[in-house]
């Protein structure tokens, strides 16, 4: 008679409870083995010393203050977007059109730079551009709200072909508005006249950047956390039903949630071109659209946590791009060990959820004899 | 107790877990040829776990299985099927689309005819033919070429139990098989069942309620909390011998019934007609009253409007036609057609409304308890406009874990993570706090343990002392009858009586709900 042990060798049982310190400790473990698996592969396939290539990777990032100021400046446009996008997440609308949603601000932003600059004074220009960025971007996040709202739409694709239609329409307004002609660009806009560029306060170009970014995502900690609006999106993300016995109108917080969104993207597509970049193009937003979905699932969809996800994420895309330079290796070395880190981080969610069981001793097999 | 036969099935210290939780342990049972035998013990209790493992769908981690003394391994539910034991789910696996013929011979190749060039020939007719003997021998009633779509869920039920026994089972299982039938259907199934045990097979009842363990077996297992506390011979017990050893200690088994007082209309509800998106109609001009201090119970099968009808008061179903007047103190009538739970609640009326759907729809299942406390009060006023009160609705939430004994290891804690009891216990909490002056409860104890229950019905009785008209959808008639002042019999979405608690039986109700009895009673 076939007796054998069906036990599986190793089994799998969500955890009940797990205390921030063990979370911590799998977090940042995972983060040490991952660095570990790096120095292997480095070691095999360059022969280079890892540790000089480790900190190459932090001098990409912290080497000089021009260094970290930079880091910053991404650290914040990627925060804002992860910021916008967390609202909508929370209601469990997957909004994955924050680069569709940026670009209608940067489209909006460089239209009133183009059109009103020297017409009105450069005060005036950076309000007019913000209002129609804000308004863009608000724009562009409530078609696909409405359409859910009304006809219960698909969200995902719906956002996510909105964005190659921004794209779209801003590659046609760079042909129409490129200079020098048959360059296929815009170049920086009212470069002389500096008309609708954003001040620069403190000497520090991006400063102003980084404090609109640290507001942000202080605010919408807050939103989440301590208003009635906050505490409506994540009734209606936990269980539309719910909403609707409590007489919370479902359609209406899809709508102005998304808007709220939107009106963030078209804040950071305001600060793309008026204070960071002076110009447009397709690329501008450099898919942090995208980058922002796991910035924010990755901080469990807690804007101050995402400050420390952002700052993995664009730690490692400096990096990378420093060791290349460095070491004169291949660009997509970099990428590996940024795909290695990220699967590691990404894979110890995972633990942190999750126990494993291994086999315990055949117990049976001795009562079988 | 010992029996001098040798047991058909023997289980022996069955243990079976699940990550954590221990759904059997070290369970020993003995099932007997020719007897029909229920498995007694609460939601939770680890019946179904212990049944499943029996038929195939579950391994024991531990223990093992003997039939007529032989050690056996049962691994699939084919095994099961090759040892003669078939079991009948409480949620039935059929294709809509086929026959109850078709249903039948689905996976077996019992009727295979002659093989022409390698294909085998699907014989239906000799199929039907062996169907219609089966059906002869133990009185059950069913049509082989009748589509499962046309059928009630009383003939489905047979087409499962028909569909065990053409595989040749003769121990059979079912679980909790009148939770979905009528009175009168249940006779018929326990005749059948009868027929069955003279035939010699052996029947194992999965249930929770006592009268029909009273009704039907020779005897009786009970399991509490996963662990077998012994079997009874069901003519030598009692049911608060019973009771008391599926809960672990004494409980009293009777539900107060208070003298209603301050009669008044509260709730009138005239020609109601709700239809659902697609055109059904769900409610058929209901009219009926509720009154204050009084418990209003509604019968009938499940899904024949109940739901729809306290969704419509409630504010969350559109309405075709027809008045729902909420009568105030002083005689001031306002009509709550069209109008939703935030309408509703800013006139002034306090409607507690406690939904079938407690997770899905009266909580929300992974905020904590604190948070759910705030569904309710969130809109009111706090010290900042556009900001969430957050103080009050843990202070409930403290006073709703002291008074109604909730077990939890924190108002932080998710509700998910609370038992059944518990959370229906944080939801009626919630709404009673709200000082309501109509409560609508729909299926307020299912799935809840004893103890659990008996504290709902005193909450109930509470409310209905204070004066507060209670509108009780229930599914266990014995509840009905002991609970209710009165009682309102939905039939197809229609009333099809309305009749005095303390005046009516179980059969009475029961012909109502099929409306074989017809008319307006009341």
């Amino acid at each position: 008679m076939d007796k054998s042990v069906k036990e599986p060798l190793i089994h799998i049982t969500k955890r009940k409870m797990i205390s921030k310190k063990q979370e911590w400790a799998i977090r940042l473990g995972s983060i040490l083995l991952a660095l570990i698996v790096c120095a292997i592969i480095t070691t095999i396939t360059t022969h280079l010393n890892p540790f000089s290539v480790y900190a190459s990777m932090w001098e990409g990032s912290f080497g000089s203050e021009r260094k970290i100021w930079s880091l910053l400046k991404e650290l914040s446009i990627l925060l804002m977007i992860s910021v916008a996008l967390t609202p909508a997440f929370k209601m469990r609308f997957w909004n994955l059109g924050g680069g569709g949603q940026t670009m209608a601000g940067v489209l909006a932003t460089t239209t009133c730079m183009i059109t009103l600059g020297g017409k009105v004074p450069s005060g005036v220009l950076i309000i007019i551009s913000l209002i129609a960025a804000l308004a863009a971007g608000a724009f562009w996040a409530f078609i696909p709200a409405f359409c859910r709202a009304k006809w219960n739409t698909n969200e995902t694709l719906f956002t996510l072909m909105m964005n190659y239609v921004a794209t779209q329409i801003v590659a046609y307004f760079i042909i129409i508005w490129e200079s020098p002609k048959g360059s296929g660009k815009i170049g920086v806009i009212n470069s002389s006249s500096q008309a609708g560029w954003l001040p620069v306060i403190g000497g520090k170009q991006y400063l102003l950047v980084v404090l609109i970014a640290v507001i942000v995502t202080v605010a919408m900690f807050i939103y989440l956390k301590y208003t009635k609006q906050g505490y409506e999106l994540s009734v209606v993300g936990e269980s539309e039903n719910t909403a609707r016995y409590v007489g919370i109108n479902v359609g209406k917080v899809i709508i102005r949630t998304l808007i709220i969104c939107g009106v963030i993207c078209g804040l950071t597509g305001w600060l793309l071109v008026a204070g960071t970049d002076h110009t447009m193009t397709t690329t501008i937003e450099a898919g942090r659209g995208f980058l922002g979905v796991m910035v924010a699932w990755l901080a469990h969809f807690n804007p101050l946590g995402m400050i420390l996800s952002g700052l993995l994420l664009v730690f490692m895309s400096r990096g990378a791009g420093e060791i290349s330079t460095a070491f004169g290796l291949n660009k997509s070395f970099g990428d590996i060990l940024t795909g290695v880190i990220l699967f590691f981080v990404i894979g110890s969610e995972f633990f942190i959820n999750y126990q494993i069981h291994f086999r315990k001793s055949h117990r049976k097999e001795a009562a079988d004899v | 107790m010992q029996d001098s036969r040798t047991p058909a099935v023997s289980m022996r210290n069955i243990t079976k877990v699940f990550g954590s939780i221990v759904a059997n342990h070290n369970v020993n049972l003995d099932i007997y040829r020719g007897e029909i035998l229920s498995l007694l013990g609460e939601n939770g209790s680890g019946k179904t776990t212990l049944m499943n493992m029996l038929s195939g769908i579950y391994f024991p981690d531990d223990g093992e299985i003997m039939m007529d003394g032989e050690p056996v391994m049962i691994s699939s539910p084919k095994d099961a099927f090759d040892h003669g034991i078939g079991m009948i789910h409480q949620h039935f696996k059929l294709v809509n689309v086929f026959s109850a013929a078709q249903n039948i011979i689905l996976g077996i190749n019992e009727a295979e005819g002659k093989k022409v060039k390698g294909f085998s020939k699907l014989d239906m007719e000799a199929a039907s033919k062996r169907i219609r003997e089966i059906c002869d021998l133990y009185g059950f009633d069913v049509d082989p070429d009748q589509k499962v779509y046309d059928m009630s869920v009383s003939q489905k039920q047979t087409v499962e139990i028909v569909k065990v026994l053409f595989r040749g089972a003769d121990i059979l299982i079912l679980d909790e098989p009148t939770a979905v039938l009528t009175p009168q259907e249940t006779e018929k199934l326990f005749a059948v069942l009868r027929n069955m045990k003279a035939d010699g097979k052996t029947v194992i009842i999965i249930t929770h309620k006592l009268h029909e363990v009273e009704a039907i077996s020779d005897k009786v297992a009970i399991l509490r909390k996963g662990e077998y506390i012994g079997t009874l011979i069901t003519k030598e017990t009692n049911a608060q011998e019973m009771t008391n050893m599926m809960v672990g200690r004494e409980v009293k088994l009777n539900i107060n019934r208070p003298e209603p007082k301050n009669v008044r209309p509260r709730l009138e509800i005239k020609g109601l007609t709700v239809k659902t998106d697609d055109g059904i109609t769900k409610l058929d001009d209901v009219s009926f009253t509720a009154n204050t201090g009084e418990v209003l119970g509604i019968a009938g099968i499940s899904g024949c409007g109940q739901k729809e009808l306290l969704e419509a008061i409630a504010g969350l179903q559109p309405i075709e036609k027809g008045e729902i007047d909420y009568v105030e103190d002083d005689g001031k009538r306002v009509n709550l057609v069209g109008m939703d739970p935030i309408k509703i609640d800013m006139l002034g009326v306090s409607l507690a409304f406690v939904p079938e759907d407690r997770l899905g729809m009266g909580l929300v299942a992974n905020m904590d308890l604190a948070d759910n406390m705030m569904l309710r009060s969130f809109r009111r006023k706090g010290s900042i406009a556009g900001f969430t009160d957050r103080e009050t609705p843990r202070k409930l939430a403290e006073k709703v874990v002291d008074e109604l004994e909730v077990v939890t290891p924190s108002i932080g804690t998710p509700v998910r993570r609370l038992s059944g009891g518990n959370v229906q216990k944080v939801l009626v909490g919630r709404e009673i706090a709200m000082n309501p002056t109509v409560l609508m409860s729909a299926y307020a104890v299912r799935g809840l343990d004893i103890n659990a229950s008996y504290m709902i019905y005193d909450l109930i009785n509470q409310q209905k002392e204070r004066g507060v008209a209670v509108v009780f959808v229930g599914e266990d008639l014995d509840v009905l009858l002991e609970l209710s002042d009165r009682i309102l019999v939905l039939c197809g979405g229609k009333v099809s009586g309305i009749v005095d608690g303390r005046k009516t039986d179980k059969n009475e109700l029961g012909l109502l709900m099929t409306k074989l009895g017809g008319g307006e009673v009341g």
